[in-house]
Formats: C-alpha cells, structure tokens, sequence
C-alpha cells in the first residue's frame, strides 16, 4: 500500500518556490518527509492533494511547540496519561477477573483521543468506537464512574446497563461508545445536523477505527455531511487493524484519507503518534465547521499496543512490529519534547503521571467499593412513561 | 367532526406539531416538494416550513434514521419518513441496535424523540419487496413504541402523541388505508393516548382482536356476522407495543371467545402474543378454543390471484368466526 503513494521530498517542494507557486499540488496520498514538510512551512506552500475531483488538504510534520500554551501541553500530557493508566488497569482487571464481559483498550492510541477532544470545545458533540475508554476520558469525563460501569456497578456511568462499550457522559456531550462498527459516525452527523438547525455553534465529532470505513455507515455519514455541510469531524483511528484484518487488505483503493476527495471534502492525514499534529487537525477542522466551512476527514496513524481485546488469545501481529511502534509511544514523545525544550521539568511530569495513577486508584475503589444494582433495576429505563 | 382522508389527517398532524414546536422537522426520501413518495402524506408541508424542517434526504437510510438520533438525542424532535417500512431493514441497525437501545444503554440518561413513520402491509400487488406486514419485529424491542393506526381519526390522534411523546416511536401505516376516510375530531388539541387499544363493535359472543388494516377487514366481517345473528366486537390495538392487555381481556372475559387477526404470516406475530396473553390469563374459562387469522405461511406475491389467496380476507375472518361461536 505505501508504496503505491507519492512521495513528496525537498525538491519537490524548492521547485514549487522557483516557479513562483504557492500551492503544491500532487495525485494521490502522498507521504510527506520531515524535510518537506518544514519546507512547506518555510516557505508558505500548501500542499493540495488531487483525488479524482477535489482537493485534499495535507498536515505533515509535527507543529512546533512554540504554537501551543505550556498550559495546554500540559494538559496533553496529564489526559494521556489519565487513559493510559486507566486502561492497564482495566487490562489487570480484566485478566483478574474483576471486570467482566468486553475490554477493549487503546493502549498506545492515546495521542488521538487526547488531541482531538482536547481541540474541542465543552459544548461539543463527540461519539466513539467500541474502543471508548480512551476517547470518552479524553473529553473529562470521570474515571470513577467509568470504571464503576466497566464493574457493572450500580454508580457507574450507565447504572450498570451499558458497560464498557457503551460508555456515555450526555451532560459532556458524550453521545456514546458502540458496539456496533461504524454506527457513531451518522449519529455524530446527527447531532452536527442538529447543532446547524439549532445554530447553536456546536461540532461534532465521530471516533472510528479503519475497520469503519468499509460500512455504509461511514459513507453515508461523509456524504450527508457533505452534501448538506454539516459541523462534523470524522476521526479514523487507524491503529491499522480490525481485530485480525490488516486496513491495508480491507481498504479499497488504498488509503483512507483518499475516501475524502469522494465526498468533496478535506482530507488530512497525521501521525496518529503525535498528540500536536492531531490537535491542530482537529482544530483546523473544528474552526472550519464553525465558520460554516466542510466537514473534514482525519485520517490519524496509529497502533494499539495491546491485542483487539484483553481476553483475547491470539495476535496474528508481527513481534517486532509491535515493537516498532511501542518505540513510538505517544506519551514518551510528548515527555521528551517537554523536558528538551525545557517546557517542564521532569519532576512535573512525573507529578503528572502521579495524579492519574492516583485518580485511577480512586476510581478502582470507588468501583469496588460501589453497591451492585438490584436486580429489578434491569426494568427501569426502558420506556419514559407514555 | 370532518371527514379526512388518511394521508389528510397525518398530514395535519405534522403540519399542527410543526407549528406548535420548531425543533419538530421531517426528514426523508421524496418529502419535499414531491410530497411524500408513493404514499404522499406530505403535500404542502415543505411550502409552508421550507426546506430546512422539510428535509429531503438521499437514499441513504442509514443516514436517514443515524441522522435523526443524533438530532434527537441532543436538542431535536425528528419524523423520520422511511417510505415503505420494507426499507428499514436497510438500517435496522440504527432502529434497533442504536434507537431502542440508547436510552436503556445510557441508564435513562439519553432522550430520544423520534418519530419513524414507514407504510406496511400487502394488497397492492407491490410484491414481497414492499409489502411485509413487520411490525411483529419491532414488538421485540422493548425500547421502542410501535403504534398502528386503522383510519384517518386515529392516524392523526396517534400521531401527533407520538410527535410529542419523549421515546422513540415506530408509527406504521398500512398502505390500504391510504385511500381511506372518515370523521375527524376538529381542533389541533385533538390526540389519542398511546398504549390504549379501543374497541369497535360492541358485541356479546365473540372478540376480534385486529391491528392497522385488518382492523377494517374485521368490521366488515362483524357486520356479515350480524346477518348470521352473530354478536362479535372488535378490539382495534392501536399501539402494539407496549401491549393494552387490559382492553384485550376485558372483552374477552365478556365475550369468552377470542379470534385474533393479523395480516402477517403465522408465527410469532401479533395474534400469536394476543392468544397466548388470553391462554394465560383466562384459559380456563374460555367458551371456545382461541384461534388466529393471518396470512399463509408465504411471502407476499406480485400476481392478484396469489396475493389474494395468501393474504387474510373478510370470508377467513367470518368462516372462523362462525366456527367458534357455532362450532362448525
């Protein structure tokens, strides 16, 4: 599959300087070095991705430090961190038997929830994969009552109805997890359709894995956003496989963010790695649906470090695959940035790490600790009164 | 009291539920100036609320019924017109896997005031395609409200309480009734509560319990029973789901006979649930064996002569009838 992409070099991007073009225009998915990329910036030249009909914008390299608040790199760090810690947690648990029925993490994919639920806004809609933890506790939501849920406790966030891949916070705007792949993605379009009849200025935003962007669903829900230009972000966590299925076997045509050119819309492609980069894609999305602009694909890189869920008994993956990307763990990478460009010391981050792993702490005990439901509870909720 | 044709009276009742509250719209496939697809109940609303309240939407059903969720869960009251109901199966997912399941997932928190109006039912020689009578399917999803009207009165009784009502509601019209009129109360304050089945008929020795257009096929085999001396009323159900058990068995306990009629085929249907509701409650004191109606055990055919035959008919339901209360 990568080999089918262009490559776009140095060169390529000088020669765009010398003929005087401020647009650098390629066929295809290109892969960007690091080199072009800060070129590109150096110079001022956008790089325009023609699919059959329309242009797809690219982000490439990492954006500088210097664009964001120490604040906010902060805050980066630390939610990283807050998801990290609770899914090894529910990763032991599961294992101990504590915590019952599906645990699926996303150990090593932090970076994606983190950046892109930390460029929106409290009033935000946000639905996610059945890999929900990750992106539901990016949004703030509290590891308490998650956690009781995920102990099918009667505090948790779904009363013990829900469990793990149905994880909800409406008061966030967290529409939910789900089981079913694909499905959040015309339920996020649904509330960006709502956010535009109410123009109220709120976006919307679908988590999904590269396993969606086979369903209909997916492309039904780009095509209405599309059409109708509605305030949504789609966010592929291409953590390259659906459960054994490698995207590259399941996805025609090659690359995911090359679906967006279909739809008419922008298309962006980042390293799924890089907490900063999927930060500013999503915001760059997110003033773009504000302003009234197209919805936008993100296509985020990404790999789960852990198997498709905790129970499971076989990974097909290659070892020193897995140990490739485990040598790219997003939250290491942001660290070291921190310390080098001497935003923090390394005492304040591991003070950081210490405050999830304490709020973790609290949270398995407040699961523990939390009564079960009764029984009859199970009728409750069904139906509001007619 | 005015005399309206069904799509008449659904169309006043999204036209009032509309005006009476502007986070209600409709969206769907061929609503807006074209009225309503081949069932146009439609007509005029996208004049009077404009294209935005009046969406027409591609033929993407996923989107369609996806869309309306989200809308619903976050601030919007949308009518989902899904065309024939045939088509849901197309996004059945998001009917029962997302809709009826997201208030119960959420533990109560998530609100979801949908409307999904689809057109059921055989007898236009439309084929298997388009003609399925599956509101039983939806009964098994206790999340969901599923309601059938049988005339214009209760078509725009029931719609507008569905419009207003807080849970997702499964509104299906069968597609003979469209050409159907009748009395219907004046004022937009006019609604019937869900969850309310009504009886029609008033009879002594026998209780038809039908549904949507078999409602009507019944009537008109109460009145050839009339003619036979045979006294038999109708329990019209109205909202399948959750189930009026306690109209049902009131007549039933009056009449100590049940004939239950659905126009789908036999197994696990609506009569099916209405006979076994009577077996447990009242067995004992039955003056006749329960028996159902339905459709043969087919799917619906296009040719009139073989779609007459698999459909019930007003002879099955009086040759049954006067089974029971004659024991011929």
């Amino acid at each position: 599959m990568l080999r089918t992409r262009p490559l776009i070099t140095e060169k390529d991007v000088l020669q765009a300087v010398h003929a005087g073009r401020d647009v650098l225009e390629v066929t295809g998915d290109p892969i960007v070095t690091p080199a072009a990329g800060a070129s590109l910036r150096e110079h001022g030249i956008r790089l325009a991705v023609r699919g059959d009909a329309t242009l797809v914008e690219g982000e490439s390299s990492s954006p500088s430090l210097g664009n964001f608040s120490s604040t906010l790199l902060l805050e980066m760090y630390s939610t990283m961190w807050r998801i990290r810690v609770f899914e090894e947690a529910v990763s032991v648990l599961f294992r101990e038997g504590r915590i019952i029925g599906f645990a699926h993490v996303s150990i090593g994919q932090e970076a994606v929830a983190t950046g892109a639920c930390l460029a929106l806004g409290p009033k935000d809609y946000s639905t996610a994969s059945h890999r929900g933890p990750g992106p539901i506790a990016a949004r703030g939501a509290r590891l308490d009552l998650m956690m009781a849920e995920l102990y099918g406790k009667a505090t948790g966030y779904c009363r013990g109805k829900g469990g793990s891949v149905h994880l909800a916070d409406f008061e966030r705007g967290i529409l939910g997890a789900n089981g079913i792949v694909g499905a959040g993605i015309v339920i996020a379009a649904g509330a960006a359709l709502s956010a535009k009849m109410r123009k109220s200025g709120e976006v919307a935003l679908a988590f999904f894995g590269d396993g969606a962007v086979n369903q209909g669903a997916f492309h039904e829900g780009l095509n209405i956003a599309a059409v109708w230009k509605l305030p949504a972000i789609f966010v592929c966590e291409n953590n390259q496989y659906a459960v054994s299925m490698a995207a590259e076997q399941a996805t025609g045509g090659g690359s995911i963010v090359a679906r967006a050119a279909a739809y008419g819309m922008p298309g962006v492609q980042v390293d799924g790695q890089d907490v900063l980069a999927v930060y500013a894609a999503v915001r760059a999305a997110a003033e773009r649906a504000r302003a009234g602009g197209d919805p936008t694909l993100i296509e985020c890189r990404t790999y789960r470090f852990h198997g498709h869920w905790e129970g499971e008994a076989t990974d097909l993956r290659r070892r020193e695959e897995i140990a490739e990307w485990e040598a790219r763990c997003p939250i290491i990478r942001l660290g070291t940035r921190l310390l080098e460009a001497k935003i923090a010391r390394q005492e304040q981050l591991d003070a950081l790490r210490q405050k999830a792993l304490e709020e973790m702490a609290a949270a398995i005990r407040f699961a523990e600790s939390s009564p079960e439901p009764a029984p009859q509870e199970a009728l409750e909720g069904v139906l509001l009164p007619l | 009291m005015k005399e309206l044709t069904f799509p008449e009276a659904l169309n006043e009742a999204i036209r009032e539920e509309m005006a009476r509250d502007s986070t209600v719209f409709v969206q769907g496939e061929d609503v807006g100036p074209y009225g309503g697809g081949y069932y146009p109940a439609l007509k005029g609303l996208w004049a009077t609320f404009g294209g935005e309240r009046v969406r027409d939407f591609p033929i993407s059903e996923t989107a369609l019924v996806g869309t309306a969720l989200g809308a619903a869960m976050t601030g919007m009251r949308p009518i989902v017109d899904i065309m024939f109901a045939d088509f849901s199966f197309v996004c059945f997912d998001q009917i029962v896997n997302q809709i009826a399941n997201m208030r119960y997932m959420s533990g109560g928190k998530a609100k979801v005031p949908i409307v999904v109006r689809g057109v059921i039912g055989g007898g236009q020689r439309l084929a298997s395609q388009h003609s399925h009578s599956l509101e039983a399917l939806f009964v098994q999803f206790p999340g969901l409200v599923v309601v059938t009207p049988s005339c214009p009165r209760t078509a725009k009784g029931l719609l507008k309480s569905a419009i207003r009502n807080d849970n997702p509601v499964i509104f299906l019209e069968h597609k003979m009734l469209y050409s159907a009129k009748g009395p219907v109360p004046e004022g937009r304050d006019f609604t019937l509560p869900l969850g309310k089945a009504q009886i029609g008929g008033e009879g002594t020795e026998l209780t038809i319990v039908a549904h949507a257009y078999m409602t009507q096929v019944a009537m008109k085999a109460v009145d050839q029973l009339k003619h036979d001396g045979i006294s038999a009323e109708v329990v019209d159900l109205l909202t399948l789901s959750p189930l009026d058990n306690e109209t049902v068995l009131r007549s039933v306990r009056k009449t100590g006979r049940v004939l239950a009629v659905q126009e789908a085929p036999p197994m696990c249907g609506m009569a099916a649930e209405v006979v076994a509701l009577i077996a447990e409650k009242l067995g004992m004191s039955l003056r006749a064996a329960p028996r159902r109606v339905t459709a043969k055990q087919s799917p619906i055919p296009f040719s009139p002569k073989l779609e007459d035959y698999v459909l019930p008919s007003v002879t099955d339901i009086v040759e049954a009838a006067r089974g029971m209360v004659r024991g011929e």
